[in-house]
């Protein structure tokens, strides 16, 4: 099992764990709501609400 | 070497790369797009000493763009405005395939309803229409009637974006169940798969499934044609067997019938590669950062 920490979603309020090794721009499922959110800091770890899929998103 | 990463998002695509870079000890910049700003004369302080730009733009007109910046600033950048320029766009793209003699799917573009739907009757039923701009096989419309035709075309004019009254009008290819992914660095093979459905898009993105796949030479020769006829780079080159595959069905029989044909639907400039990855059994990212410090190892050579 892969090493996790705990991050405050910022949709509820809840402490949810997310894996140790995520990156800055990263984006986690929340486990409480399934919303996506971006990691915007690791040192603190903050959580932010993803930003919605754009119409020229892709490869 | 100092590579700035530019991101707007760290997939698992991105994460593996980096992890590459940073085994090898690289300085990594990461660069989010998002937090930039883009002079014409001067380049923002995140690109200060970079030794090349790996363009991981989520978005498609972020990368156009910030390449074509980066290339008047005299930043070395991966793929060059050129290719994500030609690649962004799916009429462009036809026409550099066309251009290059590489064999791809028959496009006509028309720019109203009533000259796409004289397109769509000379095709005949059924035929694909596709946005100009767009990715993961979205909005792509398998058109089998005229009345589905002119529902699609109203629905395109009336609700979308200018982009979308570009009616980009392509035959229909009947391919055996699956098209073919190859990731390519400036037309050499990195590894390559299936993609497989009962649905018409196969796309990974659409659920296709994913499994290694051995190209033959011509298949080989169409990738590098692909990639020269884009301005080369790190590319997602897209291809469908056309002819003979479907009686057979044995994989191995089709892999190494002569007479295979391919036609490339498209070739992708900011390509993802977690599922090909996993399913064979090159080490992708170490391909692809060994091709980065070849690539920047013989610029720098050659002083470019």
């Amino acid at each position: 099992m892969a090493e996790t920490i705990t991050a405050e979603d910022p949709l509820t309020g809840e402490e949810i764990e997310i894996p140790a090794d995520v990156e800055v721009g990263e984006i986690v499922d929340s486990p409480a709501t399934g919303a996506e959110l971006e990691v915007v800091s690791v040192d603190p770890i903050t959580l932010e609400e993803a930003p919605e899929l754009e119409e020229d998103w892709g490869e | 070497m100092k590579v700035g990463l530019l991101y707007s998002r760290i997939r698992k695509d991105e994460k593996l790369l980096l992890e590459e870079l940073r085994d090898r000890d690289h300085e990594i910049e990461k660069i989010d797009v998002r937090k930039e700003q883009f002079n014409i004369s001067e380049a923002p302080e995140a690109f200060d000493d970079v030794d090349v730009v790996v363009d991981r733009c989520l978005a498609t007109s972020r990368s156009v763009y910030v390449t074509q910046f980066l290339d008047a600033y005299g930043v070395p950048v991966i793929n060059s405005a050129e290719t994500a320029d030609v690649c962004s766009d799916k009429v462009k793209n036809s026409l550099a395939l066309e251009r290059a003699g590489v064999p791809t799917p028959n496009t006509e573009v028309a720019f109203t309803t009533d000259s796409a739907m004289e397109t769509i009757e000379k095709f005949g039923y059924p035929c694909v229409i596709k946005p100009v701009v767009g990715s993961w096989g979205r909005l792509m419309a398998k058109v089998e009637s005229r009345s589905a035709a002119e529902a699609i075309l109203e629905h395109k004019a009336t609700l979308g974006h200018y982009q979308h009254k570009v009616f980009y009008v392509q035959e229909f290819v009947e391919k055996p169940g699956r098209d073919i992914r190859v990731l390519a660095a400036d037309g050499e093979p990195i590894a390559a798969e299936s993609r497989s459905s009962d649905h018409w898009l196969t796309n990974a993105a659409k659920g296709g499934e994913v499994a290694a796949f051995e190209l033959d030479d011509r298949a080989r020769e169409l990738v590098a044609a692909a990639s020269d006829a884009v301005g080369g780079g790190l590319l997602g080159v897209d291809l469908m067997e056309t002819s003979d595959v479907s009686e057979s069905g044995d994989s191995e029989a089709r892999q190494t019938s002569s007479d295979v044909e391919y036609t490339v639907h498209e070739v992708n400039h900011n390509v993802e590669f977690k599922a090909l990855n996993d399913a064979v059994d090159v080490d992708v990212p170490v391909a692809v950062v060994d091709w980065i410090e070849n690539k920047v190892a013989t610029e720098a050579e050659a002083g470019v």
